[in-house]
């Protein structure tokens, strides 16, 4: 298309592949049916609900954001769900878009709070987790199992696939990463969300509309967390209060790892899926070592994430001395020379 | 001549920020092929007026027009579609965002539910064609000069069909060749028939580019004037609010030193890229070396370079015959120089602590915050300085919030004179205060100097600097352009000169 060469933004998302090709390299190497289509598919069926919520949370952080209510919300839905299935008193046509709309409303109003206020994200999300959470000890302290015929289906239909399989939790996971992607590439709502993580203050100045973008990314982020939270019930086949206890920040740290700047303005949906599913390597590897104890996880997640950010500083830091170092670099003084008679569209033959 | 119409017509404008009157009852009148320069200095409601003529304020009082029809905008937004775009001082654009979609975001160009991207880039290089510019329109903003990002703010204003185009302060950060550039581009727009507004604290720039200027002071509207009517001496005195004629010549002088005295601190070559250019400055022991020049002509920024508060790009400072790298306010302070802020409510004071505690900041950060002064120590030091320099109420445990202005400065003054500085550089130590205050203060600044200290004096009032300085460093466009002794034959008037430049 236009130059084979690698744009500066894209190189977090490109360390992110990499690292992730790395680790699975690394797993085929080292563990006998490590290198399956199946354990690769597996990455997807374990983790639909965590890329469905990263989706939603990778709106949240590149506008600037934060929402810590991920997890609460999960475990909200989940509750909701199986206590309106309870004694089969609801079908699930009606539960289900129920069940949507709880995160969705608590979104909305948290989006709402944050943009009429002009509160932080960190603390109104932070209300928003102790909320849901309580919320859902409100519905039973007890773990509410399903026995719903359409969720039983939904939990164990196999979509064959190669010689593997997967769910359909997986196909709407897709579902929502291509949604995401569209919005964030060619929609005007999803360009706003990169114009005010980048500068808010221009972006009122331009003209944008920028409280309306903030209530709806958050209202998105709602949205994306409650369907994170019915696959999370389809998966598996109950709603407990303590579902999902603080699986935002395993959202954060996948959205992070996958190479969105935690100060807002770039990343890409893409690169927060294989966020998620180096979470999930880590944790297959460290399932294949087989005396590793879980908590291994957590600790190769910590490096991770903290290796990431690290980068990102040094990346950005980097990226502004190379423009303010040059003074007049000659591609600029080449473009400030005055041409007459410029023809549009001979930049895209150049370099 | 005067006949034809407007484009834009603002008239008795008032607006009022809580406690402050920003703009009261102002005019403008905008003409389409003409560059208007907005005059004035800081805080004289330049940017305000232009904020509330793009909805970004509302404004109490007034009525704008656009060709003859009374409007009223909200937002930005709403200001842009009626053609009345704005280029802010500092590039108000996504630096993270390609150069299409800082000119189109906000009104993409769609196509079957989703943007466009190859018709905008089409776009966006026909748009910035006409600006004679040749760039690869899908790069980071970020990735481009300031110049260019300027340009490119431009061409987001022409996307839509501008009526008005509000430069405010483009020229403040590029360069000689930059601006050339820029006013290149100016020139052509307002032949196309655009309405320009610059804003600018250049005067050469303003008499280059502007056809009409109307001066604003003090959120007051003082007159509309076209460019080549008005001569230079009186713009500057418009903007300051002094008449020429009405000055009484000063008698009480200063004597005059005859021995020079050692250098205390000499500059070389100093510059900052879009603070100062590179100057050279000689200040002697016990002399007073008064900064003039408009608000916004680099007095300030001189007065940080030679703390440390900002950091020089190239030059050479040498402190009693020692090269000395004045990096931060800490080390000039352990060299002995002290800096008494303009800004005494924001930079300075610390409203909520008592007189004593204020006085003693610097002391105490000088001496490590290990090495506790005694309280009882404390109180003999800060009653000397209250009887020295007649603060009132002399209680030192007066929350400092409570006093009166001058008595705040005198407080803050006193905070750097417990330190016992070689140097003191006192940025506008009198604005603000009343007249019996300012005289206590200009005293002391005498006092002090017969005792060996150095001062650097910067106010607004050329009458002050008369008559305590020894050597005048007049200020122009971030530029020192003149050094004078200051003798008898020297009045307001020939500083003035200096000041507005082009005689």
């Amino acid at each position: 298309m236009k130059s084979l060469k690698l744009k500066s933004q894209h190189v977090p998302v490109m360390v992110t592949l990499i690292l992730f090709l790395t680790m699975f390299a690394f797993g085929a190497l080292r563990y006998d049916n490590f290198f399956s289509t199946q354990v690769f598919l597996n990455l997807f069926v374990n983790n639909a609900f965590l890329i469905i919520a990263a989706v939603g949370m990778t709106f949240v952080i590149i506008s600037g954001g934060i929402d810590l209510s991920v997890g609460s919300v999960i475990a909200l839905t989940s509750m909701v769900a199986a206590s309106l299935l309870q004694d089969g008193q609801f079908s699930a046509l009606t539960v289900i878009p129920i069940s949507l709309l709880v995160g969705t409303t608590l979104g909305f109003i948290m989006g709402c709070v944050i943009h009429f206020f002009n509160l932080q994200p960190f603390i109104v999300t932070l209300a928003g987790l102790f909320l849901a959470r309580g919320l859902a000890y409100l519905v039973s302290i007890e773990t509410i199992s399903i026995n719903n015929p359409f969720f039983s289906y939904m939990a164990s239909a196999r979509i064959p696939i190669l010689d593997g399989f997967i769910s359909i939790s997986v196909i709407i996971s897709l579902i929502v990463v291509a949604l995401g992607i569209f919005i964030a590439k060619s929609t005007k709502f999803g360009r706003n969300i990169y114009a005010i993580g980048g500068n808010e203050q221009s972006a009122v100045l331009m003209g944008l509309p920028v409280g309306r973008t903030k209530i709806l990314i958050y209202t998105l982020s709602g949205f994306c967390a409650s369907l994170a939270g019915l696959v999370f019930t389809f998966y598996m086949l109950s709603g407990y209060a303590l579902h999902a206890n603080g699986l935002e920040l395993d959202v954060i740290a996948a959205v992070v790892i996958g190479g969105t700047l935690l100060t807002g303005g770039m990343g890409y949906v893409a690169g927060s899926v294989f966020g998620v599913l180096i979470l999930g390597i880590i944790q297959t590897i460290i399932v294949f070592e087989g005396t590793l104890s879980s908590w291994w996880t957590k600790i190769a997640v910590g490096v991770l994430l903290l290796a990431f950010i690290v980068f990102q500083r040094v990346f950005i830091t980097l990226s502004e001395n190379k423009n303010t170092i040059k003074p007049s670099g000659t591609n600029e003084q080449e473009a400030l020379k005055l041409k007459s008679g410029v023809k549009p569209g001979t930049t895209a033959g150049r370099g | 001549m005067e006949t034809k119409q407007p484009v834009v017509e603002m008239k008795g404008i008032t607006k009022t920020f809580p406690g402050v009157k920003a703009l009261s009852n102002v005019d403008l009148r905008l003409y389409a092929g003409e560059v208007h320069a907005l005059m004035g200095e800081n805080g004289a409601g330049k940017s305000t007026l232009v904020k509330v003529l793009t909805g970004v304020y509302p404004y109490d009082e007034g009525i704008t027009e656009l060709e003859g029809r009374e409007f009223k905008v909200d937002t930005p937004l709403e200001a842009q579609e009626m053609g009345i775009s704005t280029v802010y001082q500092e590039v108000n654009l996504c630096s993270n965002l390609s150069v299409v979609e800082n000119i189109f975001i906000g009104r993409e160009i769609m196509k079957g539910g989703k943007i466009d991207w190859k018709e905008m880039n089409q776009r966006a290089v026909e748009v910035l064609a006409r600006l004679h510019l040749n760039i690869d329109v899908s790069k980071q903003l970020s990735s481009f000069s300031v110049a260019i990002q300027q340009m490119v703010a431009i061409a987001r204003a022409l996307n839509v069909s501008a009526k008005v185009l509000i430069l405010d302060e483009p020229t403040s950060s590029l360069d000689a060749n930059e601006v050339k550039q820029l006013f290149a581009i100016m020139e052509k727009l307002r032949d196309e028939g655009l309405a320009l507004i610059f804003i600018s604290h250049f005067l050469d720039q303003v008499y280059e580019i502007s056809d009409r200027i109307t001066v604003l002071r003090n959120g007051e509207c003082i007159g509309e004037y076209m460019t080549a009517d008005l001569p230079r001496l009186e713009l500057v005195s418009k903007m300051i609010g002094k008449e020429l004629n009405n000055f009484e010549s000063i008698a009480q002088k200063n004597e005059e030193k005859e021995d020079d005295g050692d250098v205390l601190l000499e500059a070389e070559k100093v510059f900052k890229k879009g603070s100062i250019q590179a100057f050279n400055l000689k200040i002697r022991r016990g002399e007073i070396v008064g900064l003039a020049g408009l608000l916004g002509s680099g007095r300030t920024e001189l007065a940080r370079l030679l703390f440390g508060a900002d950091k020089a790009d190239s030059g050479k400072i040498t402190f009693k015959g020692r090269k000395v790298a004045l990096s931060s306010p800490q080390k000039a302070i352990s060299n002995g120089i002290a800096f008494s802020s303009e800004n005494r409510k924001k930079e300075g004071i610390i409203a909520d602590l008592t007189i004593r505690e204020n006085m003693m900041l610097a002391i105490q950060a000088r001496k490590g915050w290990f090495n506790y002064i005694s309280k009882k120590k404390q109180n003999v030091i800060v009653k000397t300085y209250i009887d020295l320099l007649n603060i009132n109420p002399p209680n030192p445990e007066q929350l400092i919030k409570n006093l009166s202005g001058g008595n705040q400065q005198k407080v803050l003054l006193a905070r750097w004179l417990i330190t016992n500085p070689e140097l003191l550089i006192l940025d506008e130590p009198t604005r603000g205060i009343d007249i019996g205050a300012k005289g206590e203060i200009q005293k002391l600044m005498l006092k002090l100097s017969e005792e060996g200290m150095s001062i650097v004096f910067i106010s607004a009032e050329l009458e002050e600097i008369l008559r305590t300085c020894q050597k005048i460093v007049v200020m122009r466009d971030h530029e020192k352009v003149a050094e004078i002794q200051n003798d008898t034959n020297v009045t307001q008037q020939s500083i003035m000169k200096k000041m507005a430049g082009g005689m």
